[in-house]
């Protein structure tokens, strides 16, 4: 395994953020409302990390190191579990544990739906995340790992029929994401790969300029 | 006494406040023992323990002079405990602070509150610009202590001290044409950071509105403090709406302006998302927002071990107070 002091680093630093929401909110940090900040803090956590796990692609892409993709997996698996645990919490503090309430909600309410299409991506990626599932699928695993996409949106589209009033984080969080996906257009990936191995052989000959 | 004691409060005055303060506090209430028994009244073991944990504030001494009069308990709830003023000062929804609950209470204080002019216009015999002492100083100021019912499924009871929304309408003499009240929030951009983000859906200002005969309710009350003191700004400063059996956005805050109006006034959130949020906005378990349940709430504050989740009630409790307002009226489609 490549780099596993900077993977532990990784898990421990992840793990520990809702350890310390959990904190605030057993020592009244989070205000009168803990439960609805923990369900928002979880979904937002989740964004974030699927969108993190996307951009090591172009971050190897960029700066050619390659250890970027060493973390890929790591981040995607703890955006499923973000997403879980967001799940877990709404069932908990918004619902009061009515599981019959919860099937009302995912049948009349569409942002509620979404959670669940997009929980039920992240849960495919998650199990087929395994080596053995790699070998397994072969070729077919590329494809079925493009699901992530779709995921996205779906994740911004669920986040976007919560907000209110305010888009602002909302903007924030699909002009990343809006970024990532363009990397990947094929046009904008060859650019990329030029534009990074021009700067990098700019930096390159500066250095030899500066050892001469 | 109906009102249980928050737990979160049961520690010494002496505790929690600066001792001079704290002495200071003690002489005034003495001496409001002392005017209420002079009046022959019973002496109102009020304020101390309940509102401990309150933070003393600057009022006008028109303010202080009314509070001394004022008629405590007016209303109260049964088996509820109030919400602990920390919690109401700092959980609030005020967009023109900002989106976050946190914000109307990291802002507020930005809000210059005196002078305060409020514009009455419309079909009305006494219109004109009056100050805020203007229209109360022949109302009695009433403690009245409601439930609160947010329309994003949280809730929570406080105690309000204003004068009878009604009363204040009758002096101000509306015509017949008066159908509807139109009420409007400060628009002040340089001292309302919400106002200034790029990013805000709403149209400012904020405006909201009942039918005549729901203005003139008993419940339907103009308040001016909170837990024995002058509202902060993030509650509303220094004269807002308080309609218990509707949802909290209807109870507009920072009014500058109430207009007597012959049509259903346009207000905000229901210009914003007329599917989402109506003109009535009545408190009902049985009709759901359409991205959320209606039939619960949180009642807060809540804590890890108990999300204290309980059933909502129809018109928020008030209902046999409030239902022939509504009587014959399909509530469905009329939310």
């Amino acid at each position: 395994m490549r780099y596993p002091w900077l993977r532990l680093l990784l898990f421990c630093s992840v793990a520990s953020v809702p350890c310390y929401w959990l904190y605030l909110a057993a020592t009244a940090a989070l205000g009168p409302d803990p439960g609805k900040v923990l369900v928002d803090n979880l979904g937002q956590g989740a964004l974030v990390l699927l969108l993190a796990s996307l951009a090591m692609t172009p971050l190897r892409t960029l700066t050619g190191w390659s250890g970027w993709i060493a973390f890929r997996r790591q981040i995607g698996l703890w955006a499923f579990g973000y997403a879980a645990l967001h799940l877990a919490a709404y069932l908990y503090f918004l619902l009061g544990l009515e599981f019959s309430e919860f099937a009302a909600e995912l049948v009349e309410r569409p942002y509620i739906a979404l959670g669940a299409i997009a929980l039920v991506g992240l849960l495919m990626l998650a199990m087929t995340s395994t080596r053995w599932s790699m070998r397994k699928l072969g070729k077919r695993w590329k494809k079925l790992h493009r699901i992530v996409y779709p995921t996205l949106l779906v994740v911004l589209l669920h986040m976007l029929w919560v907000v209110r009033s305010d888009a602002g984080q909302w903007s924030l969080y699909a002009t990343v994401a809006a970024v990532l996906l363009a990397a990947r257009v094929p046009s904008v990936e060859r650019r990329l790969v030029r534009t990074s191995a021009v700067w990098r052989g700019e930096q390159a000959a500066n250095k030899r300029q500066n050892n001469g | 006494m109906l009102i249980r004691t928050p737990r979160r409060s049961d520690c010494l005055e002496s505790e929690v406040t600066p001792e001079a303060l704290y002495l200071n506090r003690r002489r005034f209430m003495q001496g409001a023992a002392f005017s209420a028994a002079a009046a022959g009244l019973p002496a109102f073991a009020q304020a101390d323990p309940r509102y401990a944990d309150v933070e003393p504030a600057n009022a006008p001494a028109w303010f202080d002079e009314k509070l001394r009069q004022a008629n405590w308990g007016a209303v109260t709830v049964k088996n509820e405990a109030i919400t602990p003023y920390p919690d109401a000062t700092h959980y609030n929804n005020f967009y023109e602070f900002g989106p976050d609950k946190g914000d109307p209470a990291r802002h507020g204080s930005q809000l210059v509150t005196e002078p305060w002019v409020v514009t009455v216009d419309g079909e009305v015999a006494k219109p004109g610009k009056y100050s805020i002492e203007d229209l109360v100083s022949e109302a009695a100021l009433e403690e009245r202590i409601y439930r609160l019912r947010c329309v994003e499924a949280w809730s929570m009871v406080i105690p309000w001290l204003g004068v009878s929304l009604a009363d204040l309408i009758s002096r101000l003499e509306p015509t017949s044409d008066a159908k509807y009240v139109r009420f409007e929030t400060l628009a002040r951009p340089e001292q309302m950071p919400g106002m200034r983000t790029g990013f805000s859906l709403i149209d400012w200002p904020y405006v909201e509105g009942l039918r005549m005969d729901e203005a003139m309710h008993p419940l339907s009350l103009i308040a001016i403090g909170m837990y024995g003191r002058v509202l902060p700004s993030q509650n509303g400063a220094p004269l807002r709406l308080v309609v218990p059996w509707k949802y909290g956005f209807k109870s507009i805050k920072s009014i500058v302006r109430i207009s007597f109006v012959r049509e259903q006034p346009a207000t905000t959130w229901e210009s914003m998302a007329p599917q989402e949020y109506g003109f009535y906005a009545n408190v009902n378990p049985n009709v759901s927002h359409p991205r959320w349940s209606q039939a619960r709430e949180r009642r807060l504050p809540g804590s890890l071990f108990s999300p204290n989740v309980r059933e909502t009630q129809m018109f928020n409790g008030y209902e046999e107070e409030v239902a022939h307002l509504y009587a014959g009226m399909n509530l469905r489609k009329n939310y």
